[in-house]
């Protein structure tokens, strides 16, 4: 039980139900502090319903979730930001008329907390508001997008536009980032660089991230841990070696016709 | 030199008020399409307003600080208890709420005999006049800039370019409609109220649907990248009859040919130049 | 007395159902409030108004031609003001203030070509006498209203619940794009819910017409605080939904005005639709999903 008294994440016996449908059928895992944790499983497997349940943006039928020691049931989304969960969308929904620089400010909205100074203009709103212009900047930098800082976001070709979303995402101080599929559309070398800049989440700033991904070889060379999902049910957890062996895994991945090319030549090989 | 200015000033004195008035109501339906819902009960609570400022100073005769506190009071109470539970769900539902609320004071007003009923309020004091108008509308355009240029500013944003996103950022929605939709309220009041003590009479019918949707209409002609656009829009929308008098026969046919040409063609008004949200 | 008041609530409640199913099936399909729909039921008025009058139709056969000429004004103004915004995948308030503003230049435009001054259907449309029942007196005109709207409303509940056609409504209002996929003409199918539920507000606007003798270019702008309030109080796009409280809200009306006053008549309506904002947001049958046409 000590890795469970550790998790960062823990979520126990989800589920969800569609009209009949059971899109998660209870699912118990944990996230350990520090780690990259995968979610992957054929399409259809429940991973984005998943991640709408941990995130907040779906209520689930039963179960619960726990950020550290602090229960998320019930929760609107923005409760959960200011409590450390970061997200990004599988469709990138930075919001392209604001600038760079100002999508970054708006992901610290819960860390700033200036009100009748925002009238008063006093030296207490001015000192906030240059702060969070300098750690806005040096998100940017981290993620390569410095340069284009006050670029109209919507500017941005698509991998950079990842990028933004992602300092976005580490504006709001999060404890854990959900990154839901973050590779999708890309080509191979944005594919390649995503791959470093997530890496460096990880070692370099500490953080705790939980991905769904489709694209095999990155899931494999990046995860800690694993956790496979098949029509709604865990199948399989573990380390990325344990998965790829796992025979459940290899079945869900090949047996039922999923016909994700990408994703079955990734599991097997 | 004086004496021009002040022919020129009788001349157009209703104009002068007008531009005032109409650009506060501007900014009254700016702070509700800025966080991206929408609120057809500006001409509403504009009119509960007036009502409210008039009749404090007709039958009680209180000061007209007073009159004017009590009319941005009064309709924000009234968007409290129509706009309120409509927050936590889409933006139709505010819409179709605050219309049904527009014709349901026009009955009110109409059906009031305290009030003056089919007659309306007459001799109405005149207070206020041009400072208190163009005072109210300066310190609100400043106002709303400063709170552009903030982390309010770029949350309100947010929530009109992608709600569910701006949730995940931890913007708190309903609250933040709900203090849109009650501060423009409180504008609205507050313009029907100088608009009445400048005008000495106001009837039921001024606050109909026609004016709902002439208001929305400067705010979609000017734009809503800056405090500034919805503005421009109004003065240019309040000047045009004058200018092309044989336009004013059919004002209510520009003003609908303008929505819907601005949502269509020109969704950022005339104005497209946006502020910039940092302090 | 009871029984006339409550005729009488019938007769005006199926004529607010009517009005309503339209409205709300227009939402149901399209996602869309469109605010036009208060000019259809003029258009419709106006129609019959004028085969009565001009061609000397018979009430019976001047309503359907009320319907087609709204419904054919519907096809028209859904194309010309929502079809760019469709493609665009535009929020739905930018479709509503669209509508809106064509609403504006309608209603003005109206007024200025037909006048305000309120008309009448010709004396002979009302030559058909009453029924007495006890004491219950019922026109013949109000059975033809009564008549036409339960058979109208029937219609288009069996056939967007029990046709082929419906079942393909039903697809686009569920999902446009799974829909196309599966051949279904999406385009096509949006013209044919604009035809009906224009349809629906036309025939709407001839039987209220009708009932209260009166045909003016702004009756419609009335008449739609009862449509939100319907749509609202049933749930909107639920059709089964917006026949109840149409009945719910003419049974209301009719007696508040019969034993409490007329002017507070006037706004039930919008007591109603604050209340189940309230209470009960998601409407008289709760059901959660918006689309449900």
């Amino acid at each position: 039980m000590t890795q469970h008294d550790r998790a960062l994440l823990t979520v126990a016996g989800l589920t969800r139900r569609f009209q009949g449908l059971v899109a998660v059928d209870s699912v118990d895992f944990t996230v350990t502090p520090g780690t990259v944790h995968g979610l992957i499983g054929p399409n259809g497997a429940g991973k984005t319903t998943l991640f709408n349940l941990v995130s907040g943006v779906l209520a689930p039928s039963a179960g619960s979730v726990r950020l550290g020691d602090q229960p998320l049931d019930g929760l609107a989304p923005y409760r959960r930001t200011a409590l450390g969960l970061a997200r990004t969308f599988q469709n990138i929904r930075i919001f392209s008329e604001m600038t760079v620089l100002e999508n970054v400010m708006t992901g610290m909205h819960t860390r700033l907390s200036s009100t009748w100074g925002i009238l008063l203009r006093g030296p207490a709103f001015r000192a906030e508001e240059r702060e969070a212009k300098a750690k806005a900047r040096d998100l940017l930098a981290f993620v390569g997008l410095l340069d284009a800082a006050d670029t109209r976001a919507g500017d941005l070709p698509y991998g950079d536009q990842r990028r933004l979303e992602i300092a976005r995402a580490l504006a709001c101080e999060p404890r854990l980032v959900l990154l839901d599929e973050p590779a999708a559309g890309m080509n191979p070398a944005e594919t390649h660089a995503l791959l470093g800049l997530l890496r460096r989440l990880r070692d370099e700033r500490g953080l705790t991230l939980l991905l769904v991904e489709h694209d095999m070889p990155l899931v494999m060379s990046l995860c800690d841990r694993l956790t496979v999902l098949n029509f709604g049910r865990r199948i399989a957890d573990g380390t990325p070696a344990e998965v790829r062996a796992h025979p459940a895994v290899i079945e869900a991945y090949l047996g039922t016709g999923s016909h994700d090319v990408s994703v079955s030549r990734g599991a097997v090989s | 030199m004086w004496e021009a200015l002040d022919d020129f000033y009788w001349t157009y004195q209703s104009l002068i008020h007008g531009i005032g008035v109409n650009g506060i109501l501007a900014l009254s339906v700016y702070v509700v399409l800025a966080v991206g819902q929408l609120s057809l009960g500006q001409a509403a609570f504009m009119g509960v307003g007036a009502y409210t400022g008039a009749l404090l100073s007709v039958k009680f005769g209180t000061p007209f600080a007073v009159s004017m506190l009590a009319s941005a009071l009064v309709p924000a109470l009234l968007a409290l208890v129509v706009g309120g539970p409509t927050l936590r769900l889409t933006g139709v539902y505010l819409a179709i709420a605050t219309i049904g609320l527009g014709e349901i004071t026009r009955i009110v007003f109409l059906n009031w005999d305290y009030a003056g009923g089919a007659l309306g309020l007459s001799n109405i004091p005149e207070r206020g006049g041009v400072p208190a108008i163009y005072g109210t509308l300066a310190v609100l355009l400043v106002g709303l800039t400063l709170v552009a240029r903030s982390r309010v500013g770029r949350a309100m944003e947010a929530m009109r370019e992608d709600e569910a996103a701006a949730g995940v950022m931890g913007v708190n929605l309903p609250r933040y409609r709900l203090v849109a939709l009650v501060v423009s309220s409180a504008m609205a009041g507050v313009a029907g109220c100088l608009s009445a003590h400048v005008s000495s009479f106001i009837g039921p019918n001024e606050y109909g649907f026609e004016a709902a949707v002439t208001i929305l209409s400067y705010a979609l002609l000017g734009g809503i990248g800056s405090p500034l656009a919805p503005v421009l829009g109004s003065t240019i929308l309040t000047l045009l009859p004058e200018v092309l008098r044989p336009l004013a026969d059919f004002r209510l046919m520009v003003n609908g040919l303008i929505i819907v040409l601005a949502v269509l063609f020109m969704p950022r008004g005339i104005l497209p130049w946006r502020i910039a949200r940092t302090g | 007395m009871l029984e006339q008041q409550l005729v009488n609530g019938v007769v005006l409640g199926a004529t607010y159902a009517l009005f309503a199913i339209g409205f709300t099936l227009m939402f149901g399909v399209m996602g869309v409030i469109n605010l036009t729909y208060g000019v259809y039921f003029a258009l419709g008025a106006f129609a019959a108004l004028w085969s009565t009058q001009g061609l000397g139709l018979p009430i019976w056969a001047a309503l359907p031609v009320g319907a087609l000429v709204a419904g054919l004004i519907a096809v028209v103004l859904d194309t010309l003001l929502l079809t760019r915004l469709r493609k665009a995948k535009a929020p739905e308030l930018a479709s509503l203030m669209v509508t809106l503003g064509a609403t504006l230049f309608l209603y003005a435009g109206m007024a200025a070509s037909l006048g305000t001054e309120i008309r009448r259907f010709p004396a002979e449309v009302f030559s058909g006498g009453a029924y007495s029942l006890g004491d219950v007196r019922v026109g013949t005109t109000q059975i033809l209203i009564l008549g036409a709207a339960i058979v109208l409303m029937l219609a288009l509940l069996a056939l967007v619940r029990g046709s082929r056609i419906g079942l393909a409504i039903r697809a686009v209002a569920e999902n446009p794009d799974a829909a196309s996929l599966m051949g279904i003409n999406g385009a096509l199918m949006l013209r044919v819910v604009s035809f009906l539920s224009g349809a629906i507000g036309g025939a709407a606007g001839v039987l209220v017409g009708l009932n209260f003798n009166a045909i003016q270019p702004f009756m419609g702008e009335h008449m739609m605080l009862r449509g939100f309030a319907v749509i609202i109080v049933g749930g909107l796009g639920d059709l089964r939904g917006a026949l109840l409280a149409g009945l719910l809200l003419g049974l209301a009306e009719v007696l508040t005005a019969a034993y409490l006053s007329s002017t507070l008549k006037d706004m039930i309506a919008f007591a109603l639709l604050v209340a189940t904002l309230w209470f009960r947001p998601l409407g008289l049958f709760g059901r959660a999903a918006a689309k449900r046409a």
